[in-house]
């Protein structure tokens, strides 16, 4: 089952086109992994996922993105819930100014959901593995947390509004080598519930840790399939370039 | 992009033809020993075996290092992980040329039993079907691989033809041949198995090339 389905999707920055006849399908509960050199439009592959492109000016996207049955680049879609069925992790961890508490039950409050806060501030915590270290002082500041602590409460505060879909951009890069293990680990746990789309550069993450993988270059998907065969014998000599450090 | 991997990949493919050219020559020397009967050639055979036997663990250490250091993916994978397997299938070839030179020390100081005929067919075979499996993997290429493993089925009528008339015309009639049967149904059996290698070695030249794993299903060798 495709948890999101791309057709024949363009994009524009202005009127440089950074994305072209782009087609592909995500599947539901697995992780895919967007490979490519810096440029070639990965990251905006990612942001038509949740409409993040909306904010910036100028940009023109056409074609087709279905998410639950629904084509989300419709002008009518309800943004703020597509935002919360699919949640985003970025480069940095990004918690706000708050106690780690609030941090988890933003979201909530800003979507207006009735859940018992408590309740998912427990779950969302446990999900991340941070609930152990972290239960005794929920009312601290999350900016006193390490760098790990502070993406796995970002992907928690993302969690905590029961998305379907997480999109994660380069969430590792920040991290040391035992970090981005651990994350790892997590983002295997998480694919039991969850749909990740994974943006990354470390072409080994994405050799670990996906089921699919997608190779752009220059704006277009050039290859996309079972990560195996991407990393064993892909069939386009531009991946097979770019996997073996023979691109640039 | 220049890659200083590529560098180590020339030295690794150094090292595999180094170990093809022990083996082609090891093979050979069996067979002259075979021919000519002659217990020298034959013990030197034997006691040069273990320069193989160690650049085999060389190779194989050095295929790790780059797997461990680089990290190879598609196509460098595949021709390392191939490299490794070839270099332990060329090993196991030498191994059974040690074998022949054995035999033929055996038998180099009694009569010969017969007129060898079928024995020098499937030796020749297998010089041949060695040779081949080696350059398909120097050059890529994949329609010689595919004869190689075609021409396994002929090291075996070989084999069977060699076993059948040993059996049935000598030993069976005298019991007393079987001294000297012995060695030469073992000199058979030890031609064919180094076809079988070369086929082994031929099937993962494929594999090198086109990413598809024909081992264990031929009939994967017409769809290519």
């Amino acid at each position: 089952m495709n948890a999101i389905e791309v057709k024949e999707l363009n994009f524009w920055y202005g009127s440089f086109q950074a994305l072209k006849d782009i087609n592909a399908n995500f599947k539901e509960k697995k992780i895919t992994a967007i490979i490519g050199p810096s440029g070639c439009g990965k990251s905006t592959l990612l942001r038509v996922f949740n409409r993040m492109n909306d904010l910036i000016e100028g940009v023109t996207t056409r074609g087709e993105v279905i998410i639950n049955g629904q084509n989300i680049l419709n002008k009518d879609i309800d943004l703020v819930k597509l935002r919360r069925d699919v949640g985003m992790v970025f480069q940095r961890p990004n918690p706000f100014p708050l106690s780690i508490y609030e941090n988890i039950v933003f979201g909530l409050k800003i979507h207006g959901l009735k859940d018992n806060l408590n309740e998912v501030v427990e779950k969302s915590l446990k999900a991340v593995f941070l609930w152990d270290n972290l239960k005794d002082r929920l009312h601290q500041s999350a900016l006193s947390l390490s760098l790990e602590q502070k993406q796995r409460l970002c992907i928690a505060r993302v969690l905590a509004v029961r998305p379907r879909i997480l999109l994660m951009d380069e969430p590792c890069s920040a991290l040391d080598p035992q970090a981005t293990l651990r994350i790892e680990e997590l983002m295997r746990e998480l694919k039991n519930n969850y749909t990740i789309i994974i943006v990354t550069h470390n072409m080994q993450q994405a050799a670990r840790i996906s089921d699919e993988v997608g190779f752009m270059l220059l704006g277009e998907l050039v290859e996309f399939g079972k990560t195996e065969e991407i990393f064993t014998r892909p069939k386009d000599k531009r991946t097979e370039d770019y996997i073996s450090g023979r691109y640039g | 992009m220049k890659r200083h991997f590529d560098e180590e990949l020339k030295e690794l493919h150094k090292r595999i033809l180094k170990m093809a050219t022990l083996v082609q020559e090891a093979i050979f020397k069996s067979i002259e020993a075979l021919k000519n009967r002659d217990k020298v050639v034959a013990q030197e055979l034997i006691n040069s075996d273990r320069q193989i036997d160690e650049l085999e663990l060389e190779i194989d250490e050095y295929c790790i290092d780059l797997i461990a250091r680089y990290q190879p993916v598609a196509g460098d994978l595949r021709y390392i992980t191939t490299g490794m397997k070839i270099n332990a299938e060329l090993e196991r070839i030498a191994d059974l040329a040690v074998d022949i030179a054995q035999r033929v020390l055996q038998l180099a100081d009694k009569p010969l039993l017969k007129p060898l005929e079928d024995i020098p067919k499937l030796s020749r075979l297998a010089q041949e079907m060695v040779r081949n499996s080696i350059d398909a993997f120097v050059n890529k290429d994949v329609e010689l691989a595919k004869r190689v493993v075609l021409s396994d089925t002929d090291a075996d009528k070989l084999r069977n033809l060699v076993q059948d008339e040993l059996v049935d015309d000598y030993m069976l009639r005298d019991a007393r041949t079987a001294d000297r049967a012995v060695p030469l149904l073992l000199i058979a059996r030890h031609l064919e198995r180094i076809c079988d290698h070369t086929t082994n070695i031929a099937e993962d030249v494929i594999y090198m090339v086109e990413g598809k794993v024909v081992k264990h299903h031929p009939e994967k060798l017409y769809n290519l």
